[in-house]
């Protein structure tokens, strides 16, 4: 079947068997293997994009149930050589180790933020509940994810400031 | 940077415990961001399933849906005429190349792909390569396997009943399921104080009973591997999730008959390891033959099923423990007798000498007179393995059984359990300590470190309100019991002397190049492995803190035999006691070759040279010195060296421990339990762990939260429980359960700091610290919450099933499934 999905912002179109998994597609079709894939069961959330803006695991969902709609993988996070503020708050917050969660844990989390700015750490251990992570539990990972949104709240006030000093000279 | 508000991050509820926010590089030690992460946060990450080759084909194995039968026949020839599938290979195919079975880590033999009998269910049966994955998967339901079912061994207990089935009828003149018997500690003069206490009044004996279950190390990258053997220069590379690299390029050599120069074995980035990924597995030898026949790189990457229901698993340790203790809770002896179930073969990884690892410091934290355990292996219908998942060669088993024995005793003698552990711990004056099973523990100061986390537990405040709770409990009122449990380990980690410790017969030594360029940048090659636990990082912090350079000047190269000295891998929390040894070692030798260098370049004798400041300099002149970079590029000048450097300031070594380092904390659980559902929360936990001095206080954090999640895991949630035809009820994350986030409590993490005496720069392990010495203390956490309905034990996993039936005064059986 012949389908048309934006991946990162760029349109592909691709011939593909009905069965293949949205996981598959992203690593082997399009190379993109900073999705990882760990369980069958929809358990571990390492293979977490957003489908559409919405955090889904890309192991069960079908490449086929992507026709014509958007998909943001973890190649995508960054700006450029600038990184995400919940990629830096990772970094900063050592909220990973052997890197395999990672991009699951980042994609969902930036999900959050884009509808919570401002969540509580208890929000944030909810918000990846469905995901496992085998190295960090999970502390630094909620850290990483109040260190961003810490971040982005400041440079959000900063900008209105210099807005504000802007209109009035 | 923006400065965060210490309250709004979970769990700091002390204003003394600061966020760990790594700062910017750091001269040597102290907290700095990884190196690593820059490619992890991108998804740029390099796994093994992330390598793709020209023309490379898939495996994917066929195995037994059964746990002990008969192979009559096998058909292949409907999967071999599938248009996609290259080759099908069969145990038959590997019996006429001599590959059928390989050694194990444990002297034993194993099979690659099942021959005569399946000895377990999810054991491999054949091998399918083809085009891609999901052909390969169609063309397994294409092979045709005709089984003759035979009765399993599943009930350890049992496996050595007369009339019992043979698990390995393959070994010529087998006739029972026994392994091994091992023993430990003096017998006699442990009887002898048992003995004295049975008669004396003021003294008794405390016995207890207490499983270990099964269970897996679950990485969140599953094992596989990528072979590659070019048919013109003959040379092998393999790609595969190992944490021995090295280890397993000279066992392919010595099981394949490969020359080992030509065989390069690549350990790129590893999705997490906690043992699983120490020994070799059937799929890596299936997919190297799969090349060698088909002439194409071949990658098998085995699913989560396979993962838990094939690969190594840990623990399967049945124990009774006996205590001998005066009646005042002064504890003499203990005397421990184990049943081992190793499964359907011995693939331990252990160093040859201790077949059941280093469960001999069952004598844990504590001063005893005398001490003696039996441990008996035996086979069963059951995946292989028994050494895994950050358990510090069965220390896991060790620490669990005696730290649930010091809380029976204080059950029974109506003692509490922190004042039971600070009359018998050792004291800082008894180190070095020689325990009652020969181990010779270095250093540490444990009253201290107890304290410290009692303290920080707030120990008197918690018991005053679970006596609160209880009164209102009794009452009639509907309320969560609180549980406070404590755990003291010692660990015994860094294997190991040379003398005493190798794996089939290596030496367990590591091995460090370090190579500094013209321009003063380094390049430090190691025989250590990462699975995440930062060794790009810290072992150039080591370095760095040597050499008086910048750790980002530094990169360690790891993983690639090729590329990186011989030594035996990461495992065991073994990397910074013997590699970051190894590491500090061969930097000192750069620095002595530079400080020749220097000499000549100052114009001065080497000896009026002193290391001040991360620098040469002459001894009462600040004014005169070299840096190492200055000393790098005059070393590869034209300048005239003299003797004892021929031109640059490279250096390799080899380090061999004189001893292992004894790491060790103090840890309390605080649990809330319903007893009407069996509900367990673990409301805090507080580890004060002492592992010497911190390379990187943050990435040693990061390891000792990891390893608390995997108590909460291995106390609570994980087990792999079998039925008495042999299936297997963990075969997968919706079977096996792991923590989340929401299983997890905001860690509370304190520390002492005792320097081992005998590692170069006071480091000992902490990798498995955590895994080891917190399910003790969630396990005596929930017991102790149970008090009011009388419980004195429960095996773990303790589901609300398992709680609620002790609750009842009748103990669930977690290993096997019957009622």
């Amino acid at each position: 079947m012949e389908i048309t999905v934006r991946v990162n912002g760029e349109q592909v179109v691709r011939d593909v068997e009905p069965r293949l998994l949205l996981t598959h597609f992203l690593r082997d079709e399009l190379r993109l293997t900073g999705t990882h894939w760990g369980c069958d069961t929809t358990n571990c959330g390492a293979c977490v994009v957003r489908l559409d803006g919405s955090p889904v695991k890309s192991c069960t969902v079908l490449a086929v149930m992507a026709d014509g709609a958007s998909v943001d993988t973890v190649e995508g996070l960054a700006h450029g050589a600038e990184l995400d503020p919940v990629q830096e708050g990772f970094v900063t917050c050592h909220g990973l180790q052997c890197g395999f969660c990672t991009p699951g844990m980042l994609m969902t989390s930036r999900a959050l933020l884009d509808r919570d700015p401002d969540p509580s750490p208890q929000a944030i251990r909810e918000a990846i509940s469905g995901q496992v992570c085998r190295c960090t539990g999970y502390e630094n990972i909620v850290r990483a994810v109040r260190w961003a949104a810490e971040k982005e709240t400041a440079e959000e006030t900063a900008e209105k400031e210099a807005s504000k000093e802007e209109v009035t000279p | 940077m923006t400065s965060i508000d210490d309250s709004r991050i979970a769990g700091v509820q002390d204003p003394s415990v600061q966020i760990h926010a790594a700062p910017e590089t750091p001269q040597g030690y102290g907290s700095m961001k990884r190196k690593e992460d820059a490619r992890f946060v991108r998804g740029r990450g390099h796994y093994v399933d992330d390598i793709v080759l020209p023309g490379m084909l898939h495996g994917a194995v066929l195995r037994s849906p059964l746990a002990h039968a008969r192979i009559v026949s096998i058909d292949t020839s409907a999967a071999e005429a599938h248009p996609k599938v290259h080759a099908v290979i069969t145990g038959e195919t590997l019996a006429g190349l001599g590959l059928a079975w390989m050694p194990t880590l444990s002297y034993d033999t194993q099979a690659v792909l099942a021959t005569d009998k399946v000895r377990f269910q999810g054991q491999e049966v054949a091998f399918v390569v083809a085009d891609d994955k999901y052909s390969a998967r169609d063309a397994l339901a294409l092979i045709d396997v005709e089984y003759e079912p035979l009765t399993p061994v599943i009930d350890a207990k049992t496996a050595l009943d007369r009339g019992s089935p043979v698990v390995r009828d393959d070994k010529e003149g087998k006739t029972d399921n026994h392994i091994f018997d091992w023993e430990s500690g003096d017998s006699a003069a442990t009887d002898k104080v048992f003995a004295e206490a049975e008669a004396a009044e003021d003294q008794v004996v405390v016995t207890a009973d207490v499983l270990y279950p099964r269970v897996h190390p679950a990485p969140l990258e599953t094992c596989g591997a990528l072979a590659d053997m070019d048919p013109v220069t003959g040379k092998l590379t393999l790609w595969t999730t190992t944490q021995a690299p090295h280890a397993h390029r000279t066992l392919y050599a010595m099981v394949a008959g490969l020359p080992e120069h030509k065989i390069r074995v690549v350990s790129p980035d590893i999705g997490g390891g906690f043992g699983n990924k120490v020994g070799i597995y059937p799929g890596y030898v299936c997919a190297i033959v799969a090349s060698i026949v088909t002439g194409k790189p071949v990658k098998w990457m085995e699913d989560r099923s396979e993962n838990l229901m094939s690969t190594s698993f840990a623990r399967d340790y049945h124990m009774r423990g006996e205590v001998a203790v005066t009646k005042d809770g002064r504890i003499r002896a203990v005397r421990v007798d184990v049943l081992a179930d190793h499964g359907a073969f011995n693939a331990t990884a252990q160093p040859t000498k201790f077949p059941a690892g280093f469960f001999g410091v069952f004598t844990g934290s504590y001063d005893l007179e005398a001490a003696h355990c039996a441990v008996t292996g035996v086979y069963t219908n059951k995946a292989s393995g028994g050494v895994a998942y950050a358990c510090s060669f069965r220390i896991t088993e060790a620490v669990y059984l005696i730290e649930r024995l010091v809380d029976i005793v204080a059950h029974d003698l109506e003692m509490d359990p922190a004042e039971l552990r600070m009359k018998n711990l050792l004291h800082a004056d008894q180190f070095p300590y020689q325990s009652a099973t020969g181990w010779v523990y270095d250093s540490g100061d444990y009253p201290h470190t107890l304290q410290v986390a009692l303290d920080k537990a707030g120990y008197q405040e918690l018991r005053a309100e679970q006596a609160e709770r209880r009164r209102r409990h009794e009452a009639g009122e509907r309320v969560d019991l609180l549980g406070i449990g404590l755990s003291f380990f010692t660990e015994a980690v860094g294997a190991g002397p040379r003398r005493e410790m190798d794996i089939l017969g290596l030496g367990m030594a590591d091995g460090a190049d370090l190579r500094v360029h013209p321009t003063g940048k380094a390049v430090l090659g190691i025989s250590a492995q990462t699975q995440g636990q930062g060794h790009e990082t810290t072992f150039a912090q080591i370095v760095a803190a040597e050499l008086g350079m910048s750790p980002d000047d530094i990169e360690v190269v790891h993983g690639d035999t090729d590329l990186t000295p011989f030594g035996l891998g990461t495992y065991g929390s073994r990397s910074t006691p013997v590699s970051g040894a190894a590491t500090a070692m061969v930097a000192r030798k750069v620095r002595e070759r530079a400080r020749i260098v220097a000499a000549a370049m100052l114009e001065v004798s080497a000896d009026d040279l002193e290391w001040n400041d991360g620098r040469w300099q002459v001894a009462g002149d600040p004014e005169a010195s070299k840096t190492i970079a200055e000393i790098a590029l005059a070393a590869h000048s034209s300048l005239e060296l003299p003797e004892g450097v021929e031109g640059h300031l490279d250096a390799s070594c080899v380090y061999n421990p004189p001893n292992l380092t004894y790491p060790c904390g103090a840890y309390v659980a605080v649990v809330d339990v319903d007893p009407r559902t069996g509900t367990v929360n673990v409301r805090r936990f507080i580890a004060v762990d002492d592992c010497g001095v911190r390379i990187n206080p943050m990435i040693v954090e990061g390891q000792v939260h990891g390893g608390l999640a995997d108590g909460v895991g291995m106390a609570l949630m994980q087990g792999i429980a079998f039925d008495l035809d042999g299936n297997c009820l963990g075969g997968s994350m919706m079977d096996y359960l792991l923590p989340t986030s929401l299983e997890c409590p905001s860690w509370e993490l304190g520390e002492t700091v005792t320097p081992s005496p005998h590692h170069p720069i006071g480091a000992k392990g902490i990798g498995e610290s955590a895994t080891v010495g917190s399910p003790p203390a969630i396990v005596n956490a929930v017991v102790d919450a149970l008090g009011p309905y009388g419980v004195r034990h429960a095996d773990m996993p303790l589901t609300p099933a398992a709680v609620w039936s002790a609750a009842q005064g009748r103990p669930l059986r977690t290993d096997l499934a019957i009622t």
